[in-house]
């Protein structure tokens, strides 16, 4: 099996399975109870948030876990919005974002706020400048993404950020970094909240977090606790939470080999545009994401090269798989060109998989979209 | 005093000799479905079926949707049968079941009595007058309205008495399988399983045969089909699914046949596929969704072409008439319909035309059909290597 559908989700490493299977025996309290088993639970929470924490460069107390990137994304955007209202109606954000960024910022939008959706560029980049023009003294909110989940495009997140905060500190800046988290390293400096999530790192589904700075003050979505201080109440999801520190941990730990390691498997996957005529590359090919490789095939239905890969035993997918089932909803892909959209696949990448991997999959893709080419719509 | 639940099946009751076949045959189907909720025993009566729980209690809301999907019931009624038939236990067992269906009055009523009994001292009028008045009497809230009446109580004098005031429709038709057997040809759509659903009503059994061309289609799309057949499979008592691996096929028809006329001879081999599937199984009829006139295959021109690949049974076409809001309604109805829409469309469309031919010539078509040479063959291939899934049927 070759699983080129690491952007989706990633399967379970060997550590993380482990070190949760032991904590799944021994370790079950409530963190929140007060015996010495439910501090047991507590303290292996308070690690996990220090090894994300410590990972990130943050302060352990900025990270609240939540059930994954969708919910850290609702909360950020709709909550940083609540709380800031009073200051001002404009928040702003890009196209291309992931539909839980969008969806969020529609409710805005049908709240009475003002939304500034910034324009990408062919190769999905914002323009700061665009940016800049943006932001007014009604401005409360920016959300920027990292790593785009579909083509792989990196914003100058920093640059991005510390120029919203020239402009004025008190506008709140997030970052969906759920595509970024433990593969590229980024300076929280000037980030007051940032999305990740555990499954696209070998851990589990239903794990994530949003880290919010040391003084960001946020509605929270979900009441009825004391747990993470009312922010996101609710008993946490203890052996999720454990799960991601141990993959947090391993990634940060290999950050820079691995992202050499992808960035092999991604450049010998590339060879298909020398054997093909009829391929592109979607985002930006030199510097992009080394995770995400976002192919065009000229008269190939994306849906059914997918399935073709399928029965030889390789896994990619069509774009984001939270959109993959409402074919009406604009993709990626339309922003850019959306005379793509129909032959668009997407290879994401993990530390595992290796060159040989990319070398049979360009064999067998130079092979399928060729068959595949004969049947088209006549 | 015992809650029962009386089982009304129109049609049957008019079939003369055969009447007892189709009668056990739809008492079979109720005790298999009653069957996976507990421990019920059906008894005839005269032209009804009766339902009681050899436990203590009847859950009507557990039992009646069991019951009223089966085909052949017209209709279910919640009552009660006392054996006594004393006019004046008749009084006080009807006040209490008035009292326990509608507590709180605010009813307009009146009692219609049906005696089959003929040697009953009282005629139906007067059993009615004296148990209306006596409700009234004895229960406050309640007016008695003979032309303009919310509830009719209905008490029928049998061999014993059952009295009951709520007539709860179901789906009519006949008992599945005392029609025979036909198979249905069923895409993932909305359309077909109506069609088969219509066929089975009219006691067909049903088998389903659904043409399965990875990597056009996907998985998601055959496991729609299986939950559509496994919907259906509440009516029929089980369903036969064969999915027929059909991309060798469909890539030979793109590369002989001009795009015009592509579905149509798919159609045809489709058709001859799963009359190969029917003739195995002891189908007497395929059937097909299609509904006149609404997409190019569907014109009669395109009917007529399509028909002649069968050779020797009929192809059946219960929407022809139907209008697609028609066809919607009852998918709604019989809970089809969110199956069917999910987005999971295959990819076929590379396989229709831009422009498909509406009025196809039949002998045209059987001509440029002959230009596949091999096409028995891949047929035949196809259908030995067609899988089959029994859903949802029993062992017995």
């Amino acid at each position: 099996m070759i699983y080129f559908d690491n952007a989706s989700t990633t399967n379970i490493s060997e550590k993380v399975y482990s070190v949760v299977c032991d904590e799944m025996k021994n370790c079950f309290a409530n963190p929140s109870s007060l015996h010495k088993l439910g501090f047991e639970s507590e303290r292996k929470i308070t690690e996990a948030r220090e090894k994300i924490a410590s990972a990130l460069k943050v302060n352990a107390s900025e990270v609240y876990f939540t059930s994954g990137g969708t919910e850290a994304n609702n909360t950020a955007i709709l909550g940083a919005a609540e709380s800031r209202k009073r200051y001002g109606k404009r928040v702003i954000t890009m196209q291309t974002q992931h539909p839980s960024v969008e969806e969020s910022f529609k409710i805005l939008e049908e709240r009475g706020f003002e939304v500034i959706t910034l324009d990408v560029d062919k190769k999905g980049y914002v323009d700061i400048g665009q940016l800049e023009d943006a932001l007014n003294d009604d401005t409360i909110l920016v959300s920027i993404m990292s790593v785009n989940n579909e083509i792989g495009t990196m914003q100058k997140i920093e640059e991005i950020a510390a120029a919203v905060k020239r402009k004025d500190p008190k506008i709140l800046f997030h970052t969906d970094n759920v595509q970024g988290f433990g593969k590229h390293r980024i300076n929280a400096k000037n980030i007051d909240l940032m999305s990740i999530s555990a499954h696209k790192i070998h851990a589990l589904k239903g794990t994530g977090a949003l880290i919010i700075k040391n003084g960001v003050r946020i509605e929270s979505l979900i009441h009825g606790g004391e747990q993470q201080r009312g922010i996101r109440p609710g008993t946490e999801n203890l052996h999720g939470i454990i799960a991601m520190g141990t993959a947090s941990e391993e990634c940060f730990a290999n950050i820079e080999e691995n992202a050499l390691n992808v960035k092999g498997v991604k450049t010998k996957l590339l060879e298909i545009k020398d054997r093909l005529e009829g391929v592109s590359v979607n985002g930006d090919e030199e510097e992009g994401s080394p995770y995400i490789l976002s192919l065009s095939f000229e008269g190939i239905r994306g849906e059914v090269l997918l399935h073709a890969l399928e029965n030889e035993d390789i896994f990619v997918s069509t774009g984001s798989a939270c959109s993959s089932r409402n074919k009406k909803k604009k993709s990626v892909i339309d922003y850019l060109d959306s005379s793509k959209r129909e032959g668009t696949v997407r290879f994401s990448f993990c530390a595992d998989n290796t060159a040989q991997e990319a070398e049979k999959c360009v064999d067998v893709l130079e092979r399928l979209v060729g068959e595949l080419r004969k049947y088209q719509r006549r | 005093m015992k809650d029962v639940l009386l089982v009304k099946y129109g049609e049957i009751a008019i079939r003369g000799k055969n009447r007892y076949i189709v009668e056990n045959r739809l008492i079979k189907t109720i005790i298999r479905k009653l069957k996976k909720i507990g421990e019920y025993w059906v008894t005839k009566e005269q032209g009804r079926f009766v339902i009681e729980s050899l436990g203590e209690n009847m859950d009507f809301d557990e039992v009646i949707p069991q019951v009223i999907t089966v085909l052949g019931v017209v209709a279910v009624c919640p009552g009660v049968r006392t054996e006594d038939q004393c006019i004046e236990n008749l009084r006080s067992v009807a006040l209490e079941h008035i009292k326990t269906q509608y507590p709180n009055g605010g009813i307009k009523y009146k009692v219609d009595t049906k005696r089959s009994d003929k040697r009953y001292p009282l005629h139906s009028r007067e059993v009615s007058a004296d148990i209306g008045g006596y409700i009234l009497h004895n229960m406050e809230n309640v007016t008695v309205d003979v032309h303009n009446y919310d509830v009719k109580l209905m008490v029928e004098l049998r061999n014993s008495a059952y009295i009951y005031s709520k007539v709860i429709k179901g789906y009519g038709g006949l008992p599945v399988g005392s029609s025979g057997k036909a198979t249905v040809l069923m895409s993932g759509g909305i359309d077909s399983p109506v069609a088969a659903f219509l066929t089975a009503k009219r006691g067909a059994e049903i088998d389903a045969v659904y043409f399965d061309s990875p990597p056009y289609t996907s998985e998601r799309a055959k496991q729609k089909v299986k939950d559509l057949a496994e919907r259906l499979s509440d009516f029929t008592c089980g369903i036969k699914l064969y999915v027929v691996p059909f991309t060798d096929v469909q890539l030979e028809i793109y590369n002989r046949i001009q795009a015009e006329k592509m579905t149509i001879v798919l159609k045809r081999a489709m058709v001859k596929c799963a009359e190969k599937i029917a003739e195995k199984n002891g189908s007497m009829a395929l059937v097909m969704g299609d509904s006149i006139g609404q997409v190019a295959s569907q014109t009669l021109e395109s009917i007529n072409a399509i028909d002649s690949a069968a050779k020797d049974l009929p192809i059946l076409r219960p929407l022809c008439g139907n209008d697609k809001q028609e066809i919607i309604d009852i998918a709604r109805k019989i809970g089809t319909y969110d199956i069917s829409i999910r987005p999971y469309e295959d990819c076929c469309t590379i396989f229709v035309a831009k422009h498909p031919e509406t009025k196809p010539k039949r002998r045209i078509i059987e001509n440029v059909e002959k230009r596949i040479e091999n096409l028995d063959e891949l047929i035949e291939k196809a259908v030995n290597d067609t899988q089959v899934f029994n859903i949802n049927i029993d062992e017995d």
